[in-house]
């Protein structure tokens, strides 16, 4: 149960999925929606009520993935990873889900807290796309809603489940990717040594695998956000 | 039949390398995640066969025969639109404006105010904010829906697909080209939107160069140019599609010099080779047009009304001051614009246009209600109330060519970009130096040009 | 074992499929590109390339992505049926 006053929301997603569009949508804002991925490079927030709580929503550059490179991802992810919303809407583009759930399932692994929003479903539709609605949500763990963002369709059953979350009615279970044996085995090492140090701060699997990824950049980035006081194990010291 | 390819347990992974090993896990586990996402998908999704329309389009829109000429046709039928519509409404708006300032006159009068009160806030103040909605506005209102019609309908990716060898060749990011597209609203934005490029070099290349894409502050000023310049070589006769066709011309001379400078920049200060580049091209997508109509109509106006009454209004007072304060026997504005006289006469312009340009540094909107303003305090005509009566003003009274009007459109399309695009430039890249350079490239650039230009056609004996 | 032809992805023929193989990209360029859905046994159709030659639109795990030459250089792909 998250039980927060004032929640925080982000909505992450690939680029060009209608994150923009739903923003607009909910908080009655006019933030530039163009049909080209980037259109969005910086955060920007906005308000709206729902059944007497006040929302806080954030509509965020689109990413492929949560290891990014330049600066409009990178916003994404810091946000995603390090600012802790209280929910994370994942928009996906129905029309191409499976490319889509790459970043659905590096969220689910960041935190537990979150929805997927299947957008573009009109498109999907008249591609002659069907997507087992109830089915995905099953498979995933988490709540999923189809919505057409740009006609308003869905948008009410999207704030619905989101005020079920927030108040503990629903309470996802993300389904987590089962890497290979031996990256298993190695999470398995990290972890206990991760979980003493940061103090349920982070998601110590995630974090597991960041240090098995060794990318410096990231690795600069958690570290940055943990402050130095706390030092990050290596790889190389929990196996040997 | 996929997991045959990648090993389920890397070779060697503990006598390797470091970087080795942890590239090899990297990969395992994107590669993990994506197994689970194609298995999660195949579960849930069905596909019935279909035809892909998006593909269809692209067939032509992208095509090595039509793919360019489209293009053009595109950017022409656009401005022709811009520029046939625009007219009339601009038209009604300076009728509106300048009765209403006939009715302040008369009312300023009554109340016996003094004559420089009644000068700063009528001849000073609302006349530029007049010039400012009429002669800018109603090109922005019109360019901006359809521009961001062709937007929302997916065509930005497909000239960024179009255009990116040339970029490639000038050692910059394909993205550069959306940026630029981003820059026809306004150099500030396409300054921003530059964060989509990750490289820095790159991404500092495209942020010097926005500046050579005419924003909305500019383009009405490009338009209205544009048909004086045709009105001198066509005896008065001008048309519409020719007009819009020397619009069209400027932005490729922009598109150009974009391509030029980033080649330099390449090759000296920003030395380096081009990084990667991937471009998603999004399916077309039919663009809700009533809607975009009306939003796009909205913002644009409240966002020129504001920026006009928030800087036109102070410009438009110290113009006038400029105007009316005499030192010797000449006012400020007679002595700068005659200090700036031969300086700008080399390069085709004169010491009006030239000072209009550098008053104009707040907002590129206001060059030419400045222009307007100073010609006006110096000649004859005291009454200016329509758009017709301003070719007048340049061509009898101040003796425009259509060398002057050329070098005009030149010197705005490439000068130095306006104050908050600097400022914002200097924010992106933290640095003043940057920003410093965006200044002093253009500037350098729109000087050259528009001295060979006047001196070419002089030497030609036109002009 | 029947031999198996692998070529670059930017040598795969316009209108004909092929199955990533492998990435021969470093560091951020293979990142990006697996975060695009190229990672092996992925399959990538070449679409159409730009009106200047370069860059090639390709279709990929549903999306048509554009790469240059230079990237495209550095996926290798066993061309196969559609
Ligand atoms: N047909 C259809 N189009 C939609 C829908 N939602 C959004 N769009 C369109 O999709 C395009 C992209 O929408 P945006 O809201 O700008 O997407 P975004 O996710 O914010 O994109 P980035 O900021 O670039 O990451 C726009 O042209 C929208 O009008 C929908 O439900 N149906
Ligand atoms: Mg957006």
């Amino acid at each position: 149960m998250i039980l927060v006053k004032n929640p925080v929301i982000a909505l992450a997603g690939n680029p060009n999925t209608g994150k923009s569009t739903i923003f607009n949508a909910l908080t009655g804002l006019k933030q530039h929606t163009g049909n080209w991925p980037g259109k969005t490079v910086l955060k920007a927030e906005g308000k709206f009520n729902y059944k007497g709580t006040t929302y806080t929503l954030i509509d965020l550059p689109g990413t492929y993935s949560l290891l990014a490179n330049s600066l409009d991802e990178q916003i994404a992810r810091d946000f995603i990873c390090f600012e802790s919303p209280d929910v994370t809407i994942i928009v996906a583009d129905a029309t191409c889900l499976e490319r889509n759930l790459n970043l659905v399932l590096q969220v689910m692994e960041i935190t537990s807290n979150a929805i997927v929003c299947l957008n573009l479903i009109d498109e999907a539709k008249r591609k002659r796309l069907e997507v087992n609605v109830e089915g995905l949500s099953q498979e995933l763990g988490i709540p999923v809603i189809a919505t057409s963002a740009r006609n308003g369709e869905g948008i009410p059953e999207l704030l619905e489940i989101l005020h079920d979350v927030v108040n503990g009615k629903i309470v996802p279970q993300p389904r987590q990717v089962v890497y290979s044996k031996y990256i298993e085995d190695y999470i398995s090492k990290l972890q206990p040594q991760l979980d003493k140090r940061l103090y349920g701060r982070l998601n110590s699997r995630w974090v597991a695998l960041r240090i098995m990824e060794g990318n410096p950049k990231i690795i600069e980035a958690i570290q940055q956000y943990l402050g130095h006081s706390i030092q990050l194990p290596t790889l190389k010291e929990v196996i040997i | 039949m996929i997991k045959s390819s990648l090993p389920s347990k890397p070779k060697k992974i503990l006598v390797d390398s470091d970087n080795s090993k942890a590239i090899e896990m990297r990969d395992a586990i994107v590669y993990n995640i994506y197994n689970t996402a194609e298995e999660i998908a195949s579960k849930v999704v069905r596909k019935t066969e279909s035809k892909d329309f998006s593909r269809k389009l692209d067939d032509i829109l992208t095509s090595p025969l039509l793919g360019f000429p489209v293009m053009l046709l595109l950017l022409g039928v656009v401005f022709w639109i811009t520029i046939t519509g625009a007219n009339y409404p601009s038209q009604v708006l300076a009728t509106v404006l300048f009765w209403l300032e006939e009715q302040l006159s008369a009312l300023a009068l009554k109340a016996g105010a003094p004559a420089w009160l009644y000068g700063i806030i009528v001849e000073g103040m609302y006349r530029t904010l007049a010039w400012v909605v009429s002669v800018m506005l109603p090109p922005m209102a019109i360019f901006f829906p359809l521009f961001t019609l062709l937007e929302n309908l997916g065509y930005l990716p497909r000239v960024a697909f179009n255009l990116d060898n040339l970029f490639k060749r000038a050692g910059t990011h394909g993205k550069q080209a959306l940026t630029m597209s981003m820059g026809f609203g306004c150099n500030a934005a396409g300054v921003v939107a530059c964060r989509i490029i990750d490289s820095p070099r790159e991404k500092l290349i495209a942020i010097l160069t926005n500046n050579f894409v005419p924003c909305n502050g500019r383009f009405p000023t490009l338009i209205l140019l544009s048909s004086l310049f045709m009105g001198t070589i066509t005896a008065g006769s001008y048309n519409s599609y020719s007009a819009a066709g020397m619009v069209v011309l400027m932005i490729l001379i922009g598109i150009t010099v974009t391509l030029i400078v980033s080649w330099l920049l390449s090759k000296t200060l920003l030395k380096g080779i081009p990084s990667s580049f991937t471009l998603e091209l999004p399916p077309y997508r039919p663009p809700k047009t009533g809607e975009i109509i009306v939003r796009s109509l909205l913002d644009r106006t409240a966002f020129v009304l504001t920026r006009a009454i928030i800087v036109a209004a102070p410009t438009g007072f110290i113009t006038w001051l400029c105007a009316n304060i005499q030192i010797g026997d000449l006012s400020i504005i007679g002595h700068v614009s005659g200090f700036l006289d031969p300086f700008a006469r080399a390069i085709g312009l004169d010491g009006v246009i030239l000072m209009a340009f550098i008053l104009g540094l707040p907002a590129n909107e206001i060059v030419v209600p400045i222009l307007i303003m100073s010609y006006l305090s110096a000649g004859a005509m005291l009454e200016l109330d329509s758009l017709m009566a301003v070719k007048e003003l340049f061509i009898e009274q101040h003796g425009w060519t259509a060398l002057t009007a050329l070098n005009t459109m030149l010197f705005s399309l490439l000068h130095f970009p306006c104050g908050t695009t600097l400022w914002t430039i200097a924010k992106e890249t933290q640095s003043k130096k940057w920003a410093v350079l965006a200044f002093v490239i253009p500037t350098t650039i729109a000087i050259i040009v528009c001295f060979l230009v006047a001196q070419g056609a002089r030497l030609l004996g036109i002009g | 074992m029947s031999e198996v032809k692998i070529i670059p992805l930017a040598q795969l023929p316009i209108r004909s499929w092929g199955k990533v193989h492998s990435l021969l990209a470093k560091d951020d360029s293979r990142r990006r590109l697996m975060d695009l859905g190229l990672v092996p046994g992925t399959r990538v159709e070449a679409i159409r390339r730009s009106p200047l030659g370069d860059p090639t639109a390709y279709s990929i795990r549903g999306a048509t992505i554009a790469l240059r030459k230079e990237e495209a250089q550095k996926v290798l792909v066993i061309p196969t049926e559609r």
